[in-house]
């Protein structure tokens, strides 16, 4: 990692932390709407994973995917204007929280279904892997990302053994945060390590502790280089925290919060702040004028996304079908 | 040319993907034809790439195919059996259904999803199911039914094309049906009913396999000085009910046929949107010819006495000439 890699990491972590932050402060004023899942504690998988593609590289998502699409270059306005089901949204106020596609930047879809995308990047990995043989230089990826408890869903075991049997480029992003909604994982599963479940496919895995921003960098750059060259597919396992409840209005009585003084030294935005600042990537007053940025950016979102326009029956009338 | 419905629909998939490259098959056992013969030759012909065989797995090769026609290709998933496609739903109407919309326009799922249903195989109620009518409630998909080997090519080049996810139900006690056939075969319009026999007593509205059916009872009551009208819709959604309102307006009296159990079934819904558009047209209330409300038994007899046939389709036109106010 370098300094410009590590000072674009800490921009897009905080202006995903800023942007999540606010989205929960709005979601109690009523003013975002429906289920909304924040991705804080997070922001180091999204942003060292998406960080590292292209816009033709393609992502997909789950119920869980601010992060995600900010990260993969989503515009903070647009993204908020969706959130509050307006017309200026990047689905036009017509997809919500649960349901973010950026195609502009490839984020081609997230689902409210746990586990449902899965599949649809196995998909598109196969286009991409179809183009191959017919264009010279042509190494296209597709990025799944998904919590622990997708991995309990048939879709997941199904896609694993058909991506390693066709050799697809894709790699399989796990958030595990040791929690599929209320539950935690030993409730679900005996298998503590979802990258222990690919070994028989052959395909590529690693475990890294997500707070370490940079660690998922590394890691995720050694996989994705493999796939970019057409080893096949890879997965990806990111241990991390999800300091807000499954969604906002969780009453989140099922764990105890964790201490103050713990987050403090496993947050990922302030882990790469004290990483990068020892490595001297930036300095405590790049640091802040990062944050300040990000913070002033968000707020410039909301107001912007505060005049769109509501959209119009018209509007989903025409959208069912294409022709 | 003399051809099969079976024929005709492998004949359709090889000159879309002769005609297009993006076009793909993909499914269970497709390279070696499947159990019904449907894409033998084609693997041949273009390959594994585009003929793809897939493990058992319902749900991912559904989605493999949405992801995929969001990417660029035009693929042709086969679901084995539409008893088959319970395993899919999720990808079919959260994911598939509802891309263009809750996207705002920015995706379209431009796939065909192949199914065929229908009973009288003695294959038992996991494997001779008609579910058509649970497709038909999902706003943004297509759906069609075709009933002719003609229309079963057509209607699959239309779907190929078309910008939205059609679902193609076949029915696989017609795939061996002897038909005559043009060499070149038009795509055909999807949401425009056919008109298989005109006549001026009575309409009846029928699906799939009771298309035959419905036109076998009006050869026979033809003999009995009555004409019957027999529309095929051929798509459900979206639905042509100008023709059949029209038709209805000539005949004043409907029957609706599909070997799906009534409840819930397509019957219902034409029988209420009749009802609606042409009430005052209507002599007598719309009879339903459908499958009683119990899984499909795998006896012999039983199946045999479970399906609804010509015989039905003939008793319930007289009912509705019988039952006429005028």
């Amino acid at each position: 990692m370098n300094a410009e890699q590590a000072r674009s990491l800490l921009r897009t972590m905080w202006r995903i932390r800023a942007f999540e932050e606010r989205v929960g402060r709005l979601k109690r004023s009523d003013e975002v709407h429906g289920l909304i899942h924040l991705s804080t504690g997070g922001e180091g998988v999204a942003a060292a994973v998406c960080g590292q593609l292209r816009d033709g590289d393609v992502v997909y998502s789950g119920h869980r995917a601010h992060g995600h699409v900010i990260a993969k270059g989503a515009p903070l306005p647009e993204t908020m204007a969706e959130l509050m089901g307006r017309a200026g949204g990047l689905c036009r106020g017509m997809g919500g929280s649960m349901h973010l596609v950026d195609v502009a930047h490839g984020m081609l879809g997230a689902t409210g279904v746990v586990g449902g995308t899965v599949p649809a990047a196995l998909g598109s990995a196969l286009a991409a892997r179809m183009r191959r043989e017919s264009t010279e230089g042509e190494d296209t990826v597709s990025v799944v990302f998904f919590g622990d408890g997708a991995v309990q869903a048939g879709t997941f075991a199904e896609s694993v053994n058909i991506a390693a049997l066709w050799r697809l480029p894709v790699v399989l992003v796990c958030e595990n945060n040791g929690f599929a909604e209320f539950t935690p994982r030993s409730a679900h599963t005996p298998v503590e390590r979802v990258s222990d479940l690919v070994a028989p496919w052959g395909i590529t895995a690693a475990t890294v502790d997500g707070n370490d921003a940079v660690a998922v960098w590394e890691e995720f750059a050694r996989l994705l280089a493999g796939v970019r060259a057409g080893d096949g597919p890879a997965l990806l396992e990111a241990l991390t925290h999800r300091l807000r409840g499954h969604y906002e209005g969780d009453p989140d009585r099922y764990r105890d919060a964790i201490a103050t003084e713990e987050w403090q030294q496993r947050d990922p935005v302030l882990r790469l702040e004290r990483t990068g600042i020892a490595h001297g990537w930036f300095d405590t007053d790049e640091a802040k004028a990062v944050r300040e940025a990000a913070h002033a950016e968000v707020e410039d979102a909301v107001t912007w996304a505060r005049e769109s326009p509501w959209p119009t029956p018209e509007l989903a009338a025409s959208l069912v079908y294409g022709s | 040319m003399r051809t099969t419905y079976a024929k005709a629909v492998g004949r359709a998939l090889g000159e879309a993907m002769r005609a297009d490259e993006r076009v793909l098959v993909i499914g269970e056992d497709v390279s070696a034809g499947g159990p019904f013969t449907i894409t033998s030759g084609l693997v041949e012909e273009f390959g594994a790439d585009r003929v793809r065989d897939t493990p058992i797995s319902e749900a991912a090769i559904t989605g493999i195919a949405i992801g995929a026609a969001q990417s660029g290709l035009r693929p042709v998933l086969e679901i084995m059996y539409i008893d088959f496609l319970t395993l899919a739903l999720d990808q079919l109407v959260n994911m598939a259904a509802k891309a263009r919309f809750m996207s705002g326009g920015q995706l379209s799922v431009p796939m065909v999803l192949r199914t065929q249903g229908g009973a009288g195989q003695r294959a038992g109620a996991q494997h001779s199911q008609s579910l058509e009518s649970w497709l038909c409630h999902v706003p943004g998909l297509k759906v069609v039914m075709p009933s002719r080997a003609v229309d079963a090519a057509g209607l699959l080049a239309a779907a190929i094309a078309d910008p939205d996810p059609v679902v193609v139900v076949e029915n696989k006690t017609l795939y061996f049906r002897a038909e005559e056939v043009p060499d070149v075969v038009a795509p055909a319009p999807i949401g425009r009913a056919a008109v298989l026999r005109p006549g001026r007593d009575a309409t009846v509205v029928a699906l799939s396999r009771m298309v035959h059916e419905a036109l076998t009872a009006a050869d026979e009551l033809a003999r009995d000085g009555i004409e019957v009208e027999v529309i095929d819709p051929r798509t459900l959604v979206p639905l042509d009910l100008d023709t059949i309102a029209d038709s209805v307006a000539r005949t004043n009296h409907l029957v609706v046929a599909h070997e799906a159990v009534g409840t819930g079934g397509f019957g219902a819904e034409v029988a209420a949107a009749v009802g609606h558009a042409a009430f005052d047209d209507l002599d007598a209330p719309v009879e339903r010819v459908a499958a009683p409300f119990r899984p499909i038994p795998v006896s012999p007899g039983l199946e045999d006495a479970h399906l609804p046939g010509a015989a039905e389709v003939r008793a319930a036109v007289l009912t509705v000439l019988n039952r006429s106010v005028r």
